[in-house]
């Protein structure tokens, strides 16, 4: 199997051509003519393209960083094309204002976003290859069928699409074509492996940091340790007088030392001595910004939804209940740290970026450089991990800054510890909730009021509970710390799925009611996420005996147009450590283009969240982060992992999401879990193991 | 500067470069073999894992002056053409996501499979504890037991064989 990024194609063609990695562009009829003679590839569109061998080429113009988007766009495509799935070849795209639509890789919405379009490009070749075998057959096209790479006529005479290429290519684009029922789908549905494993098994799968360009050099840039500092003054002799320093640069926020290998630069800079102007957050700290969130929930906040009179309701109810639910930042900490490689040389900037936004890279290179789009060419490396961080652009601005200053293609490698402390953040939030019950223990009155760090979205999203509760207000208030923030894997969801889940768990115990049960009660107005909820108890086989010990929590959130629930059953040691055992998830995201896919995000997701519910927190102290390195953040490792349970619920609602929405369950069943065990009820994150020992 | 001689995946390479230059980077810079990865630095992640000597190390935290005489093999020569069970077994499991970390965890593996050719779950807790941010642990587990079986049926044919 060969993907695009193979890397010895990657280093020849970037050595020759010296301009860079030219694969991944399409090439319009007219040149590949040129290139490969009278036999012409065909290539109807932005993202197809067969050639006189039959290969066919498929153009993944989302980023991959492990969600298989190299394997489940292609198999969309290939769908409807009805390709033969061995002949499939992919070809990572470059970044372009508009022929592929959005390249922004975010919000689960790979394959939703593009599995129109996806469909569509599939179709139109496929029925062009039809029209191409029906005229060289001179016979009607109804009488030709499409099958695996070949156009199969009724009498059994066939040609296959490479022959067909050719004429194809000569044919005008049908204006619409017609799509195929799921129930005819052969590709879709099956779980394949991921066409761009065995690259990454051999060491030849290329990253962001692997990018080798002739003459290149290797930065690491010192940045003031205080979010929005600058530099005021620096001494650079020292780092001058390391072997391989090349130079030093002020970036402004930063100090950049260049060199002629990564552990060169690492070395300079370490001997710099540099005075901040560190602004206004240099008196921030975590105290400080829960401080500033606790007043804030005294005042009513801006509303964000609601429905009925929550106070009056709150007021009149016989049973109240009142929670503080807090939240901490969380870092993304993807495994490749972030970097970037520039050239910028000549008027024209080419770049190599292990990027979730190829198009915002190309903008922000652009705007800092004056040069006009067409001169800035972005080309997406594999990404070690992305989970929103790879959204941001700061780290390519770094590599186009230093690369224009020195006049050479440059490599900035963030170390770890800059990518801890220089990261975009999950928000840290406060949440005052408030919930009060009639006399049958049914919720009358649900009040949630948050308050965090803007931006707002991140902090709001996913706080209105699914459930039918007749008077409901959410209110907010953003705050500014200096904290940046930004999307982290599940987003708004993240945080407020554990609230608002944990929140209806304590409102079913205070009704003396099975939380499963109650929860299916009140999900009338959510079928998806009632059915996702009952599969995911049945297959835990929920309010079974469990041995001594072990407690079962539940939790349903519903986000990036997937339902998903999960069960989780956890043990807590005298001594306060936690053990999880098992989890089930049941998902319902639509028609599934590649269940393998579907199950890894799930597991991951499992993993991700295990990470920010049992570990992490990124405390702030005199206005910069705390924590550097994997010794004082640290990840769940393969010792601590419960055995995942994954159900697909078949299902033809519309497609959904899938590489976010399995997190947001897992905190909130988690602790579910850890009160039905301890009776403890977790209201701050991470679960501390002084808030699980026995009393 | 000095000038260093080591063998990896079986060639021999002049490099020079300072004394305390980790092989890591002597790896990816001044020999250019990418597949070893950079996570942390700080021998934490265990992207960086090699062998020196058939035993896995972590390659960040190795000094250049320390490895003289010694041989280094990293994921790129483990085998020709896939060959090495676990990476069979890798394939076999679609285990990569991201794949950042898996030429650590494989040449983790392999290691640890030389060592123990048939590791209990306990065996893998304590060899594999190298970070996953992408959560395969549940696939990387289940593909060490499979690369197990396939060196143990190769072990018995060749036992049968005699
Ligand atoms: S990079 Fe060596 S252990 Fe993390
Ligand atoms: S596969 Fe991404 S870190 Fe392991």
């Amino acid at each position: 199997m060969k993907t695009a990024l193979n890397r010895r194609d990657f280093l020849k063609v970037s050595s020759v051509a010296g301009s860079g990695l030219v694969l991944g562009f399409y090439l319009p009829s007219k040149e590949n003519e040129m290139l490969v003679g009278p036999a012409a590839d065909f290539s109807p569109n932005a993202f197809v393209k067969i050639n006189p061998s039959g290969t066919v080429t498929i153009s993944v113009a989302k980023s991959e960083m492990g969600q298989g988007v190299r394997t489940s766009l292609p198999m969309i495509v290939a769908e409807e094309l009805d390709a033969d799935w061995t002949k499939v070849r992919i070809e990572q795209a470059d970044a372009h204002p508009t022929k592929y639509g959005s390249q922004s890789t975010g919000g689960s919405f790979s394959v939703r976003g593009s599995w129109q379009m996806l469909r569509q490009a599939g179709a139109t070749a496929r029925e062009m290859l039809l029209s191409a075998a029906a005229q060289s057959w001179n016979v009607q096209k109804t009488s030709c069928r499409a099958e695996k790479g070949f156009v199969v006529h009724s009498s059994g005479k066939k040609l296959s699409y490479g022959q067909l290429a050719d004429a194809a290519g000569k044919l005008s684009v049908p204006t619409s074509v017609e799509l195929k029922e799921n129930k005819d789908f052969k590709i879709l549905g099956k779980a394949l492996p991921k066409l761009d494993t065995p690259e990454k098994v051999n060491g030849s799968a290329v990253f962001g940091s692997d990018v080798r360009v002739k003459g290149m050099l290797f930065a690491s840039i010192e940045k003031c340790p205080v979010f929005g500092g600058k530099v005021k003054s620096f001494d650079a002799m020292k780092a001058k007088a390391v072997t391989g320093v090349k130079d030093v640069i002020n970036i402004e926020n930063g100090v950049a030392v260049v060199a002629n290998s990564t552990y060169a630069a690492f070395k300079g800079r370490d001997t710099l001595s540099i005075t901040w102007d560190e602004g206004q957050w240099a008196q921030q700290t975590s105290a400080s910004i829960k401080k500033l969130f606790e007043d804030a929930v005294k005042q009513k906040g801006s509303v964000e939804n609601y429905d009925g009179d929550a106070e009056d309701a709150f007021a009149a109810a016989p049973t109240k209940i009142e929670a503080v639910y807090e939240v901490p930042f969380a870092a993304h900490a993807t495994m490749e740290p972030m970097n970037c490689t520039a050239d910028v040389r000549n008027g024209r900037c080419e770049i190599w970026a292990p990027t979730q936004a190829p198009q915002g890279a190309q903008n922000e290179a652009a705007r800092i450089l004056g040069l006009p789009l067409d001169k800035v060419t972005v080309h997406v490396t594999l990404l070690g991990g992305g989970f929103g961080r790879r959204l941001q652009s700061d780290y390519v601005q770094d590599a186009v800054k230093v690369s224009k200053a020195v006049n050479a293609p440059v490599q900035v490698v963030w170390k770890r510890q800059d990518d801890m402390q220089h990261d975009w953040y999950r928000p840290a939030t406060y949440n005052l909730m408030r919930g009060g019950l009639d006399k049958n223990g049914s919720p009358v009155a649900w009040l949630h009021r948050v308050a965090g760090p803007s931006s707002r979205g991140l902090v709001v999203g996913g706080s209105t509970p699914p459930y039918s509760i007749p008077n409901f207000i959410v209110d907010s208030h953003i705050k500014e710390t200096g904290v940046p923030i930004g999307a982290w894997r599940s987003v708004g969801p993240s945080q407020n799925g554990w609230v608002v889940e944990s929140f209806i768990d304590e409102l079913a115990h205070a009704a003396k009611k099975d939380p499963f049960e109650y929860r299916r009660q009140l999900l009338g107005k959510s079928p998806r996420l009632k059915r996702a909820l009952e599969v995911a108890a049945e297959k835990a086989g929920w309010g079974k005996a469990l041995p001594r010990g072990i407690g079962r929590g539940i939790a349903a959130v519903e986000g990036f147009g997937s339902s998903i629930a999960e069960v989780a059953e956890v043990s807590v040691d005298a001594d306060g450590t936690l053990k999880i055992h098992r989890i089930v998830a049941a998902v319902d995201c639509g028609p599934v283009v590649n269940p393998n896919t579907v199950e890894a995000q799930l597991e991951s997701a499992v993993v991700y969240a295990m990470s920010a519910s049992l570990k992490d927190e990124i405390t702030i102290d005199k206005g910069r982060v705390v924590q550097s390195n994997f010794h004082d953040y640290s990840m769940p490792m393969i010792s601590e992992m419960p055995k995942v349970e994954v159900h697909i619920i078949p299902s033809t609602e519309a497609i959904g999401g899938i590489g976010e929405p399995g997190l947001p369950p897992l905190a909130p069943a988690v602790c579910n879990a850890i009160f039905a065990a301890t009776g403890k009820r977790i209201r701050r994150l991470p679960i501390r193991p002084e808030d699980l020992k026995r009393a | 500067m000095s000038s260093f001689t080591l063998t990896v995946n079986g060639k021999k390479h002049a490099v020079d470069v300072d004394p305390d230059t980790p092989l890591l980077w002597v790896l990816r810079d001044s020999i250019g073999l990418t597949g070893t990865k950079y996570g942390c630095g700080s021998g934490y992640c265990g992207s960086c894992t090699v062998h020196v000597d058939g035993e896995a190390i972590r390659s960040c935290t190795m000094a250049i002056e320390s490895l003289s005489g010694k041989k280094v093999t990293t994921i790129e020569g483990l085998s020709m053409n896939f060959g090495h069970p676990v990476q069979q077994a890798w394939i076999a499991g679609d285990v990569p996501q991201c794949g950042y970390c898996q030429s650590g965890q494989i040449m983790a593996a392999a290691a640890l499979l030389s060592e123990k050719s048939h590791p209990t779950d306990e065996d893998i807790n304590a060899s594999m504890n190298l970070i996953c941010r992408c959560g395969t642990y549940n696939r990387i587990r289940e593909a060490v037991h499979v690369a197990s079986e396939t060196i143990l049926k190769k072990e018995l044919g060749q036992k049968g064989g005699k």
